[in-house]
């Protein structure tokens, strides 16, 4: 299965909780996740998603790129996405 | 336009089952927002921040929850009540209203229950330190001391010779009971024969009046049947001194140790789930003393010496949060300006702890941190949180006993004790400390 159909059906609600009714986990997620995960089940790439954070929230002085590669590897050992993902350039 | 939310690292959760039992259950986690229909708000407002509340309502309920429960099944019961477990006066008060007698153990908590009233003959005095000057003021007062020890016993008989009195005496026992520490520095050993020592050496002594005997097991004892132990051994001991000795009994006293609806750090289980009913003691202790062979009408009084199962669930900490921060380790800390010095019960309880209003967001890992600049500053280990706002508050749970005793005045001042009616009237019981408070008692060395 591709990682882009798994996370096509994960239910994801406003609130950050997350189903994967492939095991029947749940999930609690926070905002800037929420943002990632959504971005990520509309196939956005890493620069709209970056995008989205940065103007999605105050400004920190956070290294988004790291951020966002850091929540993808968090992603991939709760199996949500296959091991060999990563978010395009 | 309202305000963009503050970025923080991405983060997802996975639910455990296990998780939820280790750190805390998120799903029955409410924000606290009133106290006894007193908002939180209102009251951060009129006494400021951090700040002990205590219900009235609570502390009435439980004691009547006790009382009640053991009058079913044993016709004659005294709760005294055990001043070191909170001895602010408005809280012993509302005891004593209830028809509570004191039981103290110094000069200073003995004084504190008669300036609020309490008479001398309704006290009793435990404890491994009476001078002589103490029972030369409480034994012809009428006070009933427990003894500890012979040097007690010998400087007892010696205040009865010289003040020409015959005091009534209980003497203190300890015991083995399974599943219990043996807090055998206390009062005279049952088991190997003492006590039964003691007995004797006030019978020959022939000038204090054996008028009971108690045996306090230890605190929080989680399980009533300790008591049963305990109970049959004291009535075991009782049968035998009426029939060898002729000695009739006016009390029982069993002393403290209920638990409370806390949560010890080493427990597994929440208070909540974990903590005896009162009924399950009282039927304990009644099974024993139904082996009493008195007849009816001079069967002893049972006393209880119960604190903080009384007085935890009744009292709150409201503290705000300062701070938030992130571990090395991924976790969270929230700083808070109540720390270790107010709330000492941190050493032994995982408290239970919610936000004072509504929240959303991801409960994660957290630890809270005082306000102190000590690295033992933590007032609850790891818990699932909500995230928190500087300035939001949080209500500390169950924390009535022990803390407005043992705090301790240290980097910071104390913080004021709020007493919440029964009709939803608030007044400070205890005011801030302040400069002028805490500097009273210094003074400036003259040379310098
Ligand atoms: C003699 C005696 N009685 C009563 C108590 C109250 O105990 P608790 O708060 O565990 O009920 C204590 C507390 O240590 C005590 O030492």
């Amino acid at each position: 299965m591709d990682g882009h159909n798994k996370l096509r059906d994960l239910a994801v609600s406003d609130s950050g909780f997350v189903f994967d009714p492939y095991t029947g986990s749940t999930f609690s997620v926070n905002l800037t996740g929420l943002t990632i995960l959504r971005g990520l089940k509309e196939g956005h790439g890493r620069e709209d998603i970056v995008g989205e954070l940065q103007t999605g929230f105050a400004a920190g002085d956070a290294d988004y790129h790291r951020d966002l590669d850091e929540f993808v590897g968090q992603l991939r050992n709760q199996g949500l996405l296959p091991l060999d993902f990563s978010v395009e350039r | 336009m309202s305000p963009l939310p503050a970025y923080e690292r991405p983060l997802i959760i996975r639910h455990e089952s296990g998780l939820m039992n280790k750190f805390s259950r998120v799903q029955s986690m409410r924000p606290m927002t009133h106290l006894d229909g007193v908002a939180v708000a209102e009251l951060m407002e009129t006494y400021g921040s951090p700040l002990f509340v205590f219900s009235e309502k609570t502390l009435v309920e439980r004691y009547r929850e006790l009382r009640d429960v053991f009058s079913l099944r044993y016709p004659k019961v005294r709760i005294a009540w055990s001043y070191k477990t909170n001895y602010l006066d408005s809280i012993a008060r509302v005891f004593h209203k209830e028809g509570a007698w004191a039981e103290v153990v110094s000069m200073f908590e003995w004084e504190k229950a008669r300036n609020l009233g309490v008479p001398a003959e309704q006290i009793h005095f435990n404890g491994p330190y009476k001078p002589k000057a103490v029972l030369d003021e409480v034994l012809p007062a009428g006070t009933i001391i427990h003894i500890d020890h012979f040097d007690e016993l010998a400087v007892a008989e010696r205040v009865a010779v010289e003040k020409g009195i015959r005091p009534k005496v209980a003497i203190r026992i300890n015991l083995t009971a399974d599943g219990t520490p043996q807090w055998s520095r206390f009062g005279f050993n049952l088991e190997n024969g003492q006590a039964h020592d003691a007995v004797m050496r006030i019978l020959t002594g022939d000038r204090l009046e054996l008028t009971g005997l108690h045996c306090h097991l230890g605190t929080f004892i989680l399980d009533p049947d300790a008591y049963r132990q305990s109970a049959t051994k004291m009535v075991d001991f009782a049968n035998r001194l009426r029939q060898e000795q002729g000695i009739t009994l006016s009390f029982i006293d069993v002393g403290g140790g209920f638990a409370s609806h806390n949560t010890l750090k080493a427990q597994y289980l929440p208070g909540d789930q974990a903590t005896p009913s009162f009924s399950r003691y009282a039927e304990a202790i009644s099974d024993a003393l139904g082996k009493l062979n008195y007849p009816p009408r001079e069967m002893p009084t049972l006393v209880l010496e119960t604190g903080r199962a009384l007085v935890d669930d009744a009292g709150y900490l409201i503290a705000t949060v300062q701070a938030n921060k992130r571990l090395p380790d991924g976790r969270r800390a929230l700083i808070v300006d109540a720390g270790v010095n107010v709330l000492f019960t941190s050493f032994w309880y995982k408290h239970d702890v919610v936000p004072a209003q509504e929240f959303r967001g991801v409960f994660e890992p957290t630890i809270l941190y005082g306000p102190l600049c000590m690295n033992i500053d933590v007032v609850r280990d790891t818990l699932l949180f909500p995230p928190l706002n500087v300035g939001d508050q949080i209500v500390f749970r169950t924390v009535g006993a022990y803390n407005v005793t043992q705090w301790m005045q240290f980097i910071t001042y104390r913080p004021a004790v709020v007493l919440i009616s029964q009709n939803g009237q608030h007044a400070a019981i205890r005011k801030r400390e302040d400069l002028e408070i805490v500097r009273g008692p210094e003074q400036m060395a003259p040379w310098l």
